[in-house]
């Protein structure tokens, strides 16, 4: 058996430097500049194509910056072995559950892949995993495709969980779930940051969510940072497009 | 198609590289050689005994129209052995299984499921490409000696019953069994490993490299296909070349 990365402290620090990345002509980032907090909710707002989930994956090291980097703890995000380290984990907007899997193999699959538990213990924490994101044992052996969008970003989260992340990544958490089940994963998110003390950092437009959960919030527009603060210093800018997207809301 | 070249080398040498790690893949690879067996041993069989059918039928006639009928069970056995046999089951195995493993790693890929295991520091070359590789490498040889054998029972089903060639069973098997050497099988054997490699690592790559939802699944399934058989037939000049010793007992 092997054992887990043995850098056990919670909530890893990240830290951005001048990170710029383009696809092709557009410009998506913009020399971004940031500091995440250890343990803290970090949530990154903005409009649609504002360079959220792209900012994300930079975290995550599945983007390569053009200039600039990340620095996870000591670790620079794009290094390769940054997993034998720090343990990270992310919460994609689709959930990226493994269709081919059931819900019980995907929530324990990083232990199996990595031989790190025993088949029985195995099990016995994905029943647990499971608990903490209140879903039933029997969930387990259902395939994904047999699931609600809601059960399965809960799944996902379970499956984020197993890792025991020092830095979490959410994508998009409410996305395609009606407000009720965006509540309970608001809920989980702040459940789990409270309980565990890791760093998280969530993207989204949802500024219920947002608001709900941060204890900062940046608000990027064009791949640019307009604002960094609390929420009652986000809710206080004077920008006007940010107190647009603050404040619009639809009259029929 | 250069460039993809290139990607699709450096693919197949990253599938080498995983190949210590066989072991703890066994029951992937498993799973994957049954689902080609299951999907294509029966059409392979079809396909065969109608090739054996047909090339009987074309030069029968004529062979005993020269007096050479007695010759038509090696010239049959022979010309599947060597060419139709590696040659057509690596077209259907690229029409069935490359397409459906391009189709299956390109809905991974758009639906975040890749991205999904590497974050959890999985490899998917070793989880995902180095099991279907492998377990296309073993199958295809395997189909193309069922393919073998069931296009010679054709070839002489059609010599025997057939008024215009009317060669017999005995005279059909005896000069098969007098003109075909292990050689000849080993010929076709390592064409059809080669073929495989190929149409697991175009398919492979193909899948990974999947861009734009359900639109470019489908593109990557037809270039999967598409480019499968294009090398299939480049490679089966190249390789008809080099063994050719083989037939002459390694004169150049």
């Amino acid at each position: 058996m092997n054992d887990l990365p043995s850098n056990s402290r919670t909530g890893l620090p990240v830290s951005v430097r001048q990170l710029e990345k383009s696809f092709g002509k557009q410009k998506v980032l913009r020399g971004l500049n940031l500091d995440i907090r250890a343990g803290e909710v970090f949530v990154v707002m903005g409009p649609s194509g504002s360079g959220k989930s792209v900012f994300l994956r930079h975290i995550i090291g599945l983007e390569v910056p053009d200039a600039g980097e990340i620095r996870i703890g000591d670790e620079l995000s794009t290094n390769e072995a940054i997993g034998n380290h720090y343990r990270l984990a992310i919460v994609f907007q689709s959930g990226g559950l493994l269709n081919s899997l059931t819900v019980a193999e995907n929530i324990g699959l990083y232990l199996s892949e990595h031989r790190l538990k025993q088949p029985d213990q195995i099990a016995a924490i994905v029943r647990e995993k499971l608990s903490l994101v209140r879903l039933d044992p029997e969930v387990g052996d259902k395939y994904p495709s047999e699931l609600s969008g809601g059960m399965r970003k809960r799944v996902a989260i379970a499956r984020a969980l197993v890792v025991d992340p020092q830095l979490i990544l959410f994508d998009e958490p409410t996305a395609e779930l009606d407000p009720m089940v965006g509540l309970t994963v608001g809920r989980e998110i702040l459940n789990l940051n409270q309980r565990t003390g890791v760093t998280t950092v969530v993207v989204t437009h949802d500024r219920d969510l947002a608001f709900g959960i941060a204890d900062r919030i940046a608000f990027l527009l064009d791949g640019q940072l307009i604002a960094v603060g609390t929420v009652d210093e986000v809710r206080a800018s004077t920008h006007p497009i940010l107190q647009q997207f603050l404040t619009a809301e639809f009259k029929g | 198609m250069s460039q993809n070249l290139g990607e699709m080398l450096i693919l197949l040498g990253e599938t080498l590289g995983t190949l210590p790690r066989f072991w703890q893949e066994r029951r992937k690879v498993a799973e994957q050689l049954f689902d080609i067996g299951n999907s294509s041993l029966f059409m392979a069989c079809m396909l065969a005994l109608f090739m054996g059918g047909v090339l009987s039928l074309q030069t029968g006639p004529v062979l005993v129209q020269r007096g050479l009928g007695s010759s038509l069970g090696g010239l049959v056995a022979l010309a599947l052995c060597k060419e139709l046999a590696p040659v057509m089951m690596a077209v259907l195995i690229a029409g069935r299984i490359g397409s459906s493993m391009a189709a299956e790693l390109g809905s991974m890929q758009v639906y975040q499921e890749i991205d999904a295991l590497r974050t959890l520091n999985i490899n998917p070359i070793r989880y995902l490409v180095f099991p279907r590789v492998v377990a296309i490498a073993v199958a295809l040889p395997c189909l193309v000696i069922f393919a073998n054998l069931v296009g010679w029972m054709g070839g002489a089903l059609v010599a025997q019953f057939n008024s215009r060639v009317g060669v017999s069973w005995n005279t059909y098997f005896s000069n098969l069994r007098a003109t075909v050497e292990w050689m000849d099988l080993a010929n076709g054997l390592i064409k059809s490993f080669f073929f495989a490699v190929v149409v697991g690592v175009v398919s492979c790559h193909q899948g990974l490299t999947t861009r734009g939802g359900p639109r470019g699944i489908g593109r990557s399934v037809t270039k999967a296909v598409v480019n499968s058989i294009v090398l299939i037939l480049i490679l089966d000049y190249a390789l008809t070349r080099l063994l050719l010793p083989l037939d002459n007992g390694w004169q150049f």
